[in-house]
């Protein structure tokens, strides 16, 4: 079974400042990591592997240069190979840039059976990627996935996560999933996982490589530009009421009437 | 302080530090208080590499050696030095295979220790048997092709839980120190039971229990070594393990170091955190220079010990006595630190709520197994005095 994973290197968020002059993220030495519900579906990958013998996990990443070591952590949690789909003309997509660049890689690459990716990343948070490159390679997707009920040779039942409750959808292959967190618990990278990521060679597509059309990459392939990126103000004003529960309730209950809500 | 680790090393340090944090922590007042083996955390250690790293690559280890079980001990002990023993308990199981074992013997055994699929125990202890080995009883009696053991081992770390044992017992009685033998049984042998579990003042989620051997046949296939070298194989194994125990002392000490730095910036009283007190900052700095002082002499120990791999017999250096001294000085600091941890957090160190009245508990069998500190002491001025021997005839 050849799998693919779909990855993206992110700021650290937890520790993530924003300037307060510009309004934008301060990159500055604030780590990089892996998307965290990208983690999800490199261990649900890994682990689809684990129980099907004999194949492959490829993870694939478009981003700058240093998002190779987004890829070797992959490997260190037991994926295969790693892929950085990383050229000039790349920079600055927007979802739908982005899923084609990778849908042209994928291309490239190959055969698969199922592709993984994370619900959405927790920088942009628009869950837009995954499916978009489905609709792009022209396959089956199932978003929010929390559970692999069953797989076989020819079909993959599973739970895609809803508001209320869950559905449960079974559908042939080629697939690919967007996983939720509730579908696994990523593992800690093994030692031997780690010598793996050491020694892996990484894989650089440039767009000439994946045949990509220029005119559908980076930002002259994004119909959606950022005008400005800003933190909303605090809200501010408002009334506090302060003492013993039973006063405020009765002052609050007064404010109410004064302003004819109840 | 800057011990110039290698890549290797600091991999093995960052994955047990991550297995310590995200795993360990989150339950170690649970195993404490149940006093359940902690099987979880043990498949972490195994799905880490972790259970493999002083056992060579040809047998599945990752090859690093004692100071990679050192490393990997101590950080884990930071957190928690009970859980940890199944790990480290392990190593000093599987020691004299390392140390003894056939061909054979080594392909059979280790690399399911190594996956972490199986665990190991050390069988050496007695009732009657402590620091002195040669009072035991249990006796193994050839037979054909095997031996016939019986008598009652006790105090042993990973009994019951442990698939594969090392275990000591007397072929040759009239012969004394020179009449043990080791062997390695497997958990499900007929005639091969288990006794008494203990409770213990620390270390609860590790399993001591009674090994009872019961006209257990064993084959001589399972013989370590020759017969008659059991008393060699237990002391090359101690000065290889001893440096494990420390690495747990070590751990124990530090992560009590930690605590109390940590409580003693947040505590205000009198109007000011503890920490700027001259009465509790000289009690931090003795403890952080103790701890120092303990890890220099401890990775300075394991380095001399892996100096040994691969160089002929006659170039091996015997660590007797850096191994007891490591051991002794690790041990001994724990047991200060860990109390001067609870000093400092006064009232609250002596509560559960708060980890170090654990480590206290935990930190005092350390000066006590693979021999006291009074025996390690012995160890060290026995060595002294050979050493004199030799060069002022």
């Amino acid at each position: 079974m050849n799998i693919i994973a779909c990855i993206k290197q992110v700021p650290n968020t937890t520790d993530v400042k924003i300037d307060s002059q510009t309004g934008r993220l301060k990159r500055e030495g604030v780590e990089s990591i892996i998307n965290p519900f990208d983690e999800y579906a490199i261990e649900e990958a890994v682990r689809l592997k684990e129980k099907n013998p004999g194949s492959k996990v490829t993870v694939i990443t478009m981003g700058p240069p240093q998002a190779e070591s987004a890829l070797r952590e992959a490997i260190s949690r037991g994926a295969d190979e790693g892929v950085l789909v990383c050229d000039r003309p790349f920079g600055g997509a927007d979802t739908l840039a982005t899923a084609y660049a990778l849908s042209s890689a994928i291309k490239h690459l190959g055969n698969f059976d199922i592709i993984f990716c994370g619900k959405q990343a927790t920088d942009g948070d628009t869950a837009q990627v995954g499916p978009g490159l489905a609709e792009m390679l022209g396959i089956t997707h199932i978003a929010y996935v929390k559970k692999i009920e069953n797989i076989d040779g020819k079909t993959i039942r599973v739970e895609r996560l809803m508001e209320d409750g869950y559905d449960v959808i079974e559908c042939g292959f080629p697939i690919l999933m967007t996983v939720v967190k509730e579908i696994n618990v990523p593992r800690i990278p093994s030692l031997k996982g780690k010598m793996n990521a050491k020694k892996a060679v990484i894989k650089t597509l440039t767009a000439a490589d994946v045949n990509a059309d220029l005119k559908r990459v980076g930002l002259d392939g994004s119909p959606t530009q950022v005008m400005k990126i800003f933190t909303p103000p605090q809200r501010t004003g408002g009334e506090k009421f302060s003492g013993e529960p039973q006063d405020i309730a009765l002052s609050i209950v007064g404010k109410f009437k004064e302003l004819g809500i109840v | 302080m800057e011990y110039f680790l290698t890549e290797e090393e600091k991999m093995m340090v960052e994955t047990a530090r991550n297995i310590a944090i995200e795993k360990m922590k989150p339950v170690r007042e649970h195993y404490d208080e149940k006093e359940e083996f902690p099987w979880e955390i043990v498949k972490e250690f195994a799905q880490a590499d972790l259970c493999g790293v002083y056992i060579p690559e040809k047998y599945g280890g990752f090859g690093q050696g004692i100071m990679g079980l050192v490393l990997v001990v101590e950080e884990l002990c930071k957190v928690d030095g009970a859980i940890s023993l199944s790990l480290a308990a392990t190593a000093l199981g599987t020691l004299p295979i390392l140390i003894a074992g056939s061909e054979e013997q080594k392909t059979k055994y280790l690399p399911d220790i190594a996956s972490g699929k199986k665990l190991a125990a050390f069988g050496l202890t007695e009732a009657g048997a402590g620091s002195d080995a040669t009072g035991m009883a249990t006796m193994a009696v050839k037979d054909g092709d095997y031996y016939i053991l019986n008598g009652t081992k006790c105090f042993i770390t990973n009994g019951g839980e442990a698939e594969t044992y090392t275990i000591f017992a007397k072929t040759n009685p009239a012969r004394g120190a020179r009449g043990i033998s080791c062997f390695i049984l497997e958990k499900g042998m007929a005639g091969f039971e288990f006794g008494k579990k203990e409770k213990k003042m620390g270390i609860r989620a590790s399993s001591t229990r009674e090994l009872i051997f019961n006209n257990c046949k064993v084959h001589k296939d399972q013989l370590l070594g020759k017969e008659g070298h059991g008393l060699m194989i237990a002391q090359a194994t101690l000065d290889n393990s001893r440096p494990g125990v420390a690495a747990q002392a070590l751990g124990i000490a530090a992560g009590a170091l930690d605590e109390a730095v940590i409580y003693a910036r947040k505590r205000v009283q009198f109007g000011q955190p503890i920490a700027s007190f001259q009465g509790i900052q000289h009690m931090l700095a003795d403890m952080a220079t103790e701890v120092e002082a303990a890890r220099a002499l401890l990775y300075a120990t394991a380095r001399m010990i892996d100096a040994n791999v691969g160089k002929p017999e006659k170039e091996q250096k015997r660590t007797s006595k850096e191994s007891a001294m490591a051991k002794l000085l690790c041990s001994e600091t724990a047991m200060k630190v860990t109390t001067n941890a609870v000093q400092i957090l006064g009232g609250y160190g002596y509560c559960r709520d708060y980890p170090v009245e654990k480590m206290m508990r935990d930190a005092k069998i350390t000066t006590l197994y693979e021999g006291t500190s009074q025996i390690q002491k012995n160890e060290i001025a026995l060595n002294l005095i050979k050493e004199s021997a030799a060069k002022n005839k």
